[in-house]
């Protein structure tokens, strides 16, 4: 038994476990891989300071084998990173720090070469360019699982146009028929999420979509920070006191957290019974020396992290992203129904060809008349996206610290539209700019949403549900580390701190829906009510036309100029509370009611 | 007895249409200078009524209510008016007459495309109608509409019915119908043989004095309006009056209601108040039943009603109308609110089914035991 027992590699351990990874089936897979590559792209802008120019690539080799590719704009890679980036497992740069980025683990594109790998036998292809000037590199990667490292099949140098960038090619097996809602859905979310960035999504079966940038701006680097002492446990206080490079325990404290300044150690040590001459590599190796060190640090008041290393997207570029998605998802929507629309007409027979030729033209006309009130512009808060009045808003919520990890809240909301209103609101979740899709339910987003009382901001509620209501509604949490349930990062997990601050941010964005939905419901009585008035003119011109043998169409044109004097706001409204007190004043008294029965 | 012939009819009739367009061309006016359009209503409501000493009868003040179209509350009655006016005209123009329920059905349709009708029910439209009569100052019968019909006469009458001979002597045990236009264009009146008019609240009652043939013994007219009497009924009474030089008497029951009754017959009422000068008859008798005839016909405790809270605050009430300030009209009713008792014509019957025929009336009538 003994003898067949030996070490599992990772990447072994991985090819087994891939679900752990996202790459449970082939309609999941290539959400996966892209997924990952444009995550690592966008980090790669954002350190740099670039803005991001991105184009995800899916091509169609056999019915069931696909090529995705991802090409960026980014600083690109050094040539003697490149094999151990992609073909390397648990290989990166941002598990070790505490700063806010989308991906975490080093696990994501080395993982999906190597599903490639497994499906189709074929490597990874990787190109990057440095800078103007210098050459590009081209790999061609395998993994050896085995032993979870790179084995490079192809290295040589290629011409690349742009002046730095990587491009990276997986060919896998995948579903792209059943995949391919949650990949729009995702690239859709990401363009909403990071409204700096370029997008473009060049599909098998359509039109290439084109995400524009709504924002030129890219977004404040995040600083990295150290941990703050309130926020470490046990194990891995050990470790930081074992790794330590500090003289002494005092000098490991000050060090290695943030804000334990020299009086703060002090209180630390004096309250653990530790003098601070300590070596740390000892407390860090004895485990009721740091139970004890641990203890003290928890008891002890220390002022809460820096918050200057979270980069929030902001409430100005929520409404931009929001302001783009609506617009590009709008226009896709209507593609499509033209497109169906011009199939009909084309194959159709008799009367469905007609009508079809008639929508078609319709769909035109109306698409003059939108252009039209897309110049004239609507109220406060309202944006008018393709012909449809939407109301948006957005909170960035101040800076806020759980278990000793800032993080901050963003949320955002577009209502009206043709959004449908009697079904449950688009909840859209963001973890570091990232959308979530997956695993809703067990999310402490969701609950954040679904236990606000949004019935007290004009939307129906069922009860335990999300609201219902013609409504998208955007979460983001941008954190140093943002606390996932489990290791595929999809849910958020319960902590009471950030829930409180999700409430808080959303209760906000109700209010400001609800005074704004108000408003509209009186625009819209005034409008209920000239249409009456309207009506009833119809009446009076043809009693007009009877009575004095007038033109009933001048009559109704002469009322009409008066109608938009005499209907608009505030004069109605007076006349109408005035005889109303009137009607409430006039007392009832059996005067009146004889004189009612008598006929 | 005059009759106006056809000229002078289609004289008026044109003279009621001129009124009808001069609404249509007053709002036409408004809405050309760019002004809310109006019409101006006269109120007919307590505070706009007046009773005038002299002529004894209740008269509309000059009050009056603008009623604009561009108003939430207004603009259906506003549109409504129209359409009531235009019916008018069309109804006069092919010398037709109809009920204002047709009146009702004429003018009901949808509206446009929505899910309102012009008039979602008749209690809508009637009071558009009387509306429209003060408004132009045209009677409901220029406006050639009528009520449906309620009331009946026989009697030592002899009268022309829209060219038919009637006979008041002759009209079996139902009555001739009385019409809800009785203008002497429609009525006229021949052969009288008659001393005063009755005019009956009930008719149960009517029909009990009919059977007994009181009108042949005591040389009357007898009327009932079933209830409170009709536009018709009060209009042919005041006819009756004026122009046959007739008594008119009226036998209502003992409580605010009957009470209330006779003083529409006698001065007009509140709502019709422009019509008085042609519906009241001032000097109308009050012969029954009167709050101390219990004592005086020697009726029982057990056919008397309590007065009920509403009862007791409407003959309050009535303590104030100006016509019935006279002395013997308060203990009147002062009797009745102090007895809290009321009486119903009927319970004459427990001394006899024809003791009001044979003792009562024949009593009162003997002994001018009335009140005016």
């Amino acid at each position: 038994m003994a003898s067949r027992q030996r070490e599992i590699s990772i990447s072994e351990f991985f090819t087994k476990n891939r679900h752990l990874l996202g790459f449970d089936s082939p309609s999941k897979a290539l959400l996966t891989a892209v997924k990952e590559a444009v995550d690592n792209s966008l980090d790669a802008c954002e350190e740099a300071g670039i803005l991001p120019d991105l184009l995800v690539e899916i091509r169609q080799i056999s019915p069931e084998r696909f090529v995705m590719a991802v090409e960026d704009n980014g600083p690109g890679i050094v040539k003697a990173q490149i094999p151990k980036i992609f073909g390397k497992l648990l290989y990166g740069s941002k598990f070790h720090r505490l700063k806010q980025a989308r991906g975490q683990q080093g696990i994501g594109i080395s993982a999906a070469a190597m599903y490639g790998q497994l499906t189709t036998g074929k490597p990874i292809v990787v190109t990057s360019k440095t800078g103007k000037g210098r050459p590009a590199h081209h790999f061609e990667i395998r993994i050896d699982t085995r032993k979870n490292a790179p084995v490079v099949a192809l290295d040589h140098q290629l011409e690349l146009e742009k002046d730095h960038g990587t491009r990276v090619e997986i060919e896998m097996e995948a579903d792209y028929r059943n995949g391919k809602r949650w990949l729009g859905r995702y690239l859709e979310q990401t363009a909403l999420a990071n409204p700096h960035c370029k997008l473009e999504y060049h599909r098998p079966d359509a039109e290439p979509l084109i995400f524009p940038r709504a924002a030129e701006i890219p977004p404040r680097e995040a600083v990295e920070i150290k941990p703050h002492p309130h926020g470490v446990e046990l194990g891995q206080l050990m470790l930081i006191l074992k790794e330590s490079r500090a003289r002494d325990l005092r000098g490991c404290l000050m060090h290695e957290f943030s804000r334990v300044s020299p009086t703060v150690a002090d209180q630390i040590l004096k309250s653990a019974k530790l003098s601070g001459k300590t070596k740390a590599r000892v407390v860090g190796e004895d485990l009721k020396l740091s139970e004890q060190l641990h203890r003290a640090i928890q008891a002890t008041k220390i002022m809460a992290p820096p918050t200057n290393c979270l980069s929030p997207i902001g409430e100005e570029l929520i409404h931009k992203g929001l302001t783009n998605f609506l617009t590009v998802t709008q226009e896709e929507a209507e593609r499509e129904d033209l497109e169906q629309l011009e199939l009909q007409a084309e194959k159709g027979k008799g009367r469905k060809k007609e009508e079809a030729a008639q929508k078609i033209e319709e769909a035109k006309q109306k698409a003059k008349a939108e252009a039209i009130l897309e110049a004239q512009g609507g109220q406060e808060g309202e944006e008018v996206i393709k012909g449809h009045k939407f109301f948006i808003t957005s909170v960035t919520r101040p800076p806020k610290v759980y278990r000793g990890n800032p993080f901050q809240v963003e949320v955002g909301i577009a209502y009206g539209g043709p959004l449908p209103g009697d079904k449950p609101v688009e909840l859209y979740r963001f973890a570091n700019r990232v959308p979530l899709l997956f695993q809703r339910g067990a999310c402490g987003i969701t609950e954040s949403v679904i236990r606000t009382d949004w019935r007290n901001y004009m939307l129906s509620q069922p009860k335990g549900s999300l609201p219902v209501g013609p409504m998208i509604l955007f979460v983001h949490i941008a954190s140093v580390w943002v606390p996932f349930t489990s290791e595929s990062k999809e849910a958020v997990a319960h902590y009471p701190e950030i829930i409180s601050e999700l409430r808080l941010g959303l209760q906000e964005c109700g209010r400001r829906l609800a005074a704004f939905v108000r408003k509209r419901q009186s625009a819209e009585y005034e409008l209920q009510r000239r249409s009456i008035f309207e009506l009833y003119i119809q009446e009076i011109a043809q009693s007009m036309k009877g009575l004095l043998g007038s033109n009933p169409e001048r009559v109704k044109a002469d009322f009409m100029k008066l109608a938009n004097k005499f209907t608009g706001g505030e004069l109605t409204d007076e006349i109408l509370t005035r005889a109303s007190e009137k009607l409430a004043a006039r007392p009832r008294t059996a005067e009146n009611e004889m004189a009612k029965e008598e006929q | 007895m005059s009759s106006i012939g056809p000229r002078a009819a289609k004289a008026h009739a044109a003279k009621t249409v001129k009124k009808l367009e001069g609404l249509a061309k007053d709002t036409l006016q408004m809405v050309k200078g760019g002004k809310n359009p109006y019409m101006s209503i006269p109120t007919r409501t307590l505070a706009n009524v007046r009773f005038n000493q002299k002529s004894q009868v209740i008269e509309l003040k000059g009050d009056k209510q603008k009623r604009y179209f561009f108003n939430v509350g207004q603009a259906k009655r506003f549109m409504q008016m129209f359409l009531v006016a235009n019916a008018c005209k069309e109804l006069i123009g092919v010398d037709k007459t109809t009920s204002i329920r047709d009146l009702y059905y004429m003018t009901k349709h949808t509206l446009g495309q929505s899910r309102q009708n012009t008039f979602e029910e008749q209690e809508e439209s009637d009071p558009i109608i009387e509306d429209l009569e003060v408004t132009v100052d045209a009677l409901r019968e220029e406006l050639n509409l009528f009520a449906s019909n309620r009331g009946s006469l026989v009697g030592e009458l002899t009268l022309v019915d829209a060219g038919d001979v009637i006979d008041g002597r002759r009209m079996g045990s139902g009555g001739w119908s009385i019409p809800s236009i009785v203008e002497d264009n429609v009525i006229q009146f021949r052969k009288c043989d008659a001393k005063f008019i009755l005019l009956v609240e009930k008719d149960a009652v009517w029909r009990r004095l009919n059977e007994d043939k009181f009108w042949k013994k005591h040389k009357c007219i007898l009327v009932t309006g079933q209830g409170q009497p009709p536009r018709g009924v009060r209009r042919l009474c005041r006819r009756m009056t004026r122009e046959l030089k007739l008594p008119l008497y009226v036998l209502v029951d003992n409580d605010p209601w009957g009470f209330y009754i006779y003083s529409v017959l006698k001065q007009g009422s509140i709502n019709l108040a422009y019509e008085s000068m042609r519906m009241a008859v001032p000097e109308a008798r009050f012969i029954g039943l009167s709050s101390f005839d219990k004592e005086k016909f020697k009726l029982p405790n057990n056919v008397v009603i309590r007065m009920e809270d509403v009862d007791v605050s409407r003959a309050k009430q009535m303590l104030s109308y100006p016509w019935f300030q006279r002395k013997e009209w308060q203990r009147e009713i002062e009797h009745m609110v102090k007895t809290g008792a009321k009486l119903e014509i009927e319970s004459l019957s427990n001394r006899g089914i024809s003791f009001i025929t044979e003792e009562y009336l024949p009593k009162k009538l003997r002994d001018r035991d009335w009140l005016a």
